[in-house]
């Protein structure tokens, strides 16, 4: 990736983290550390990847995207937020009575295409759309974004023999493995290892990425595009709560919100990267 | 009553998709591999490429038709009332209902009338769940004329529709020059002492129920609402004024059914006494379904036994 570009999208990726704590700190709950971990997935597909246009949000020809992980929709809020589906400052109001910014996506927030959040559903949404795409002769591709937690629910799996026999070329699937759930290491709660072997076996085509490298997630995006006959999954290694020190690998911050110091303080870091970013 | 003409209502969902499917090109249709049974088949021969087989995983069959939606399509997804309602409640309610889409679900089997299957696939608790849903239209025809203009019905609308079906060949009720109206109860006899609320395939039984209280010297009302949600809180409340007295017929529990519904209309802006008659908190068992629906007093004489005592004690 041309590095102007990419240090653009590194921008990006600092500021969606920045909204991910303004609204989780605002709304004194939700869910941060899923958000940082995919911080620049949502960075690269909207910026770089995705075929939209906030201005026309329900161009039928525009590429879709379903937050399967629904609980991270503070990063969802910030990258539609930093394109430009409403003000930045909104994601202030996030989870507060009368707001647009739900506690789970929601399809009646502009720029969202489905609502999710009970997971396992959003795959199955994607899916349809995918589907009706293939039926309507359309090129537009759909995207959807799963934790690896969340491929523990067996709806994954029918959606997953869906989209195989269908031939779904349409469809990416993204898992955040990030190897955390609420209740502990995904490996010792009740392990949906080995993944990649599970969508291979259901006749995915399997990439895999960083989460938190542009080159890699270009390459897989790239990779992704020349796939033909079956759907395709990246699943991409992540940190949770990428980008705040203190939340880095820490299962307790899956749906915590910070309080005022670790607020300034994550605030703190994040504008220090961002500085060392100009 | 020899020339009676039986038909099930699965089958006018199946011959109803695919007359319909000729109007609307959006029409799609997604089955959970019983395309035999709930008679979707008969449209798959006719539009291989508008019939999707999701086979046996309803809560993605339900969630495919939710995305299908956003995308312009009016699927009908379809399955047993146990599956459709029962497993795949949650993605009904967040995938479908919540967003309000236009997703309706064709529901065959509900009830007790499954028969030999027994208690595992005679849903009667699909309405009660269905009608917590939000938005949620539910109709339950009462045959295959009714079905027919219900499919219609659900198409022509914006929004989520639950259709319930039955396996069981029911009596053709109704004739040509019927007009199905959403969310209007029909009066099919009219009658001063009591009015008989029923739904489906109690419907007819209610209609026999009214000739055999006649001959008891009672006029009863018969009432069809085949439109549960919107229910038609005016005609019920007018019946309620009028008759003073309400008995309710349903092929499904009595807790959170058509008698619920009207009990709840009733409690809140009419008073009046209703007796519920439905299946009463218990499972099904296997046998032939006219047997069963004996068995669980879901017949035109216990219809008629319920009323008159409950007149009795007026």
């Amino acid at each position: 990736m041309e590095s102007s570009m990419k240090k653009n999208l590194q921008k990006i990726a600092c500021k969606v983290r920045m909204g991910v704590i303004e609204g989780t700190y605002n709304a004194k709950s939700g869910h941060p550390g899923g958000s940082l971990s995919i911080s620049e997935l949502l960075t690269y597909l909207y910026f770089g990847k995705m075929r939209i246009d906030p201005e026309n949000p329900e161009n039928p020809d525009r590429d879709r995207f379903v937050l399967s992980k629904g609980h991270t929709a503070p990063a969802l809020y910030a990258v539609l937020a930093l394109k430009g589906y409403f003000p930045y400052e909104e994601l202030k109001t996030l989870r507060h009575i009368g707001s647009d910014l739900q506690g789970h996506p929601s399809i009646h927030t502009k720029g969202v295409d489905m609502s999710s959040g009970s997971l396992g559903q959003g795959i199955s949404a994607a899916a349809g759309m995918a589907l009706a795409g293939k039926i309507d002769g359309k090129d537009y591709k759909v995207y959807t974004v799963l934790g690896d937690g969340e491929v523990e629910e067996g709806q994954v799996w029918e959606a997953c023999m869906f989209a195989s026999h269908y031939k779904l070329d349409n469809l990416v699937a993204i898992v955040d493995r990030n190897g955390l759930q609420i209740d502990g290491a995904i490996t010792e709660v009740c392990s949906p290892e080995p993944i990649t072997d599970k969508f291979r076996a259901f006749g995915w085509h399997v990439i895999t990425a960083d989460a938190h490298d542009f080159d890699s997630l270009e390459k897989a995006f790239d990779e992704a595009d020349k796939i033909t006959g079956k759907p395709v999954v990246i699943v991409q290694d992540s940190v949770k709560g990428r980008g705040v020190s203190y939340m880095e690998n820490q299962v307790g911050w899956h749906g915590k919100a910070p309080n005022k110091d670790e607020y300034e303080q994550a605030m703190k870091e994040l504008e220090e990267e961002l500085r060392g970013l100009e | 009553m020899g020339d009676v003409i039986k038909k099930a209502t699965r089958d006018s969902y199946g011959e109803a998709l695919t007359e319909l499917a000729k109007e609307y090109e959006n029409l799609v249709v997604l089955d959970a591999d019983l395309a035999a049974a709930t008679k979707t088949a008969i449209f798959k021969k006719a539009y291989p490429d508008r019939f999707f087989d999701c086979g046996i995983a309803e809560e993605n069959m339900m969630g495919v038709a939710a995305g299908l939606a956003t995308c312009g399509k009016i699927p009908f997804a379809s399955s047993f009332a146990m599956f459709s309602a029962g497993r795949a409640y949650e993605i009904v309610r967040n995938s479908i209902g919540y967003p309000h889409l236009n997703v309706k679900i064709g529901a065959t089997h509900a009830g007790i009338s499954v028969g030999e299957d027994g208690a595992t696939h005679q849903c009667n608790e699909d309405i009660a769940l269905m009608r917590t849903i939000p938005g949620m239209t539910i109709i339950n025809p009462a045959d295959d004329i009714e079905a027919k203009q219900a499919v219609r019905s659900a198409v022509e609308m914006e929004g989520p529709v639950y259709m319930r079906f039955g396996r069981l060949a029911v009596p053709v009720i109704n004739d040509e020059s019927y007009k199905f109206e959403l969310g209007k109860g029909v009066v099919l006899r009219e009658g001063s002492d009591v009015t008989i609320i029923a739904t489906g395939l109690m419907v007819n039984e209610a209609v026999q129920a009214h000739d055999m209280l006649k001959n008891q010297g009672i006029s009863a009302r018969v009432v069809n609402i085949h439109t549960i949600k919107p229910i038609d809180r005016e005609l019920i409340c007018k019946c309620a004024e009028e008759t003073g007295l309400i008995v309710t017929a349903e092929e499904h529990s009595v807790i959170g059914g058509l008698g619920s519904a009207v009990a709840e209309v009733v409690t809140e802006s009419c008073p009046v006494r209703v007796v519920k008659i439905g299946v009463n908190d218990e499972y099904g068992y296997s046998g032939p379904a006219l047997d069963l629906l004996k068995k669980f007093g879901l017949s035109a004489e216990n219809i008629a036994e319920v009323t008159a005592k409950a007149l009795a004690e007026k």
